[in-house]
């Protein structure tokens, strides 16, 4: 017969693969504070070196060459905080035996890319309008999106993360002058204070 | 209500089969590998266990074809459900009534 300790641990363990198996939590917290760094970089290299620093929805008095270059760095950005993220991810899964391409994170992944990919393309839409001093905001309030949507499939302190983002794009977008400041407070200093948190509290 | 140890499903005497429930119970389906992956355990082991929670018709399967490869999604079933329900239910009082007699 089992002892009332066998219970204690069959609810234990009942508990921790309802959560195992619907939540991805390896995801690094580390991961977070190097994208802050990544974006902080980008963000100072675009404004001090290309002097971009859109103060109206439509920036005319910006060159188009600069502009390319402006965008190289975003995408720049983007491509290492992601490579950062799932290597240091990955790093995390093994070390909590578990596999980084599972069920929990291809959903979690899915739920971001959604609002992220329709972020993108209304990117794209903008830019090909002109509408330059929009593009900041967008980014943030579409990050933003992606991450309230993505905290169901991973730590729920993600869903602030989300909130703190959107409300940065939206008043970015009533304060175009302030769009690039505002990006590298969202995108920099919120990911590298985040990260710190989640490091400390889930990590140590 | 009184509850004993002979109100908790045999189905549920294993853990991996334990598992398999709380797994499904979170979860709208989940196919072969991705159960392998959360229980750790063997191919032929959680086959096996899978066979038995069918048996009891707690978990139901959906035969499809992903990029022509044959892929095997389960399901919990209402059964299911309210069996596993139950289970915890019961682990939950034996777990109280133990408490009270000790104190």
């Amino acid at each position: 017969m089992k002892e009332e300790q066998d219970y204690i641990q069959d609810l234990a363990e009942i508990r921790s693969m309802m959560e195992r198996s619907s939540k991805f939590l390896s995801l690094s917290g580390l991961a977070g504070v190097m994208a802050g760094i990544y974006a902080l970089t980008g963000a100072y290299i675009a404004y001090s070196v290309f002097n971009f620093n859109p103060h109206e929805i439509i920036y005319r008095s910006f060159e188009s060459s600069s502009l390319s270059m402006v965008i190289f760095i975003a995408i720049a950005v983007l491509i290492m905080a992601i490579g950062t993220a799932i290597f240091l991810s990955s790093k995390k899964a093994r070390k909590r035996d578990e596999n980084v391409w599972n069920a929990t994170s291809k959903r979690m992944i899915a739920s971001m890319a959604i609002p992220l990919a329709a972020g993108g393309i209304f990117i794209l839409i903008l830019l090909s309008k002109g509408l330059i001093g929009l593009i900041a905001p967008s980014t943030l309030l579409f990050y933003g999106l992606a991450l309230y949507n993505a905290s169901k499939f991973t730590f729920d302190d993600l869903k602030l993360l989300g909130l703190i983002q959107m409300g940065l794009g939206l008043t970015s977008a009533w304060f175009v002058e302030y769009g690039l400041l505002l990006w590298a407070l969202g995108f920099g200093m919120v990911h590298i204070i985040y990260g710190i948190y989640m490091h400390l509290k889930y990590e140590r | 209500m009184k509850v004993s140890i002979d109100d908790l499903h045999k189905a549920f005497e294993s853990r991996v089969r334990l598992g398999i429930m709380s797994a499904l119970a979170v979860n709208e389906g989940l196919d072969f590998t991705s159960l392998k992956d959360f229980l750790d355990v063997t191919d032929g082991n959680l086959a096996t266990h899978i066979k038995k929670l069918e048996k009891e018709s707690f978990i139901e399967v959906e035969k499809s074809f992903v990029d022509n490869k044959p892929n095997t999604t389960y399901y919990m079933t209402q059964e299911g459900k309210k069996a596993f329900e139950e289970h915890l239910n019961v682990l939950e009082e034996i777990i109280n009534s133990q408490k009270k007699k000790s104190n």
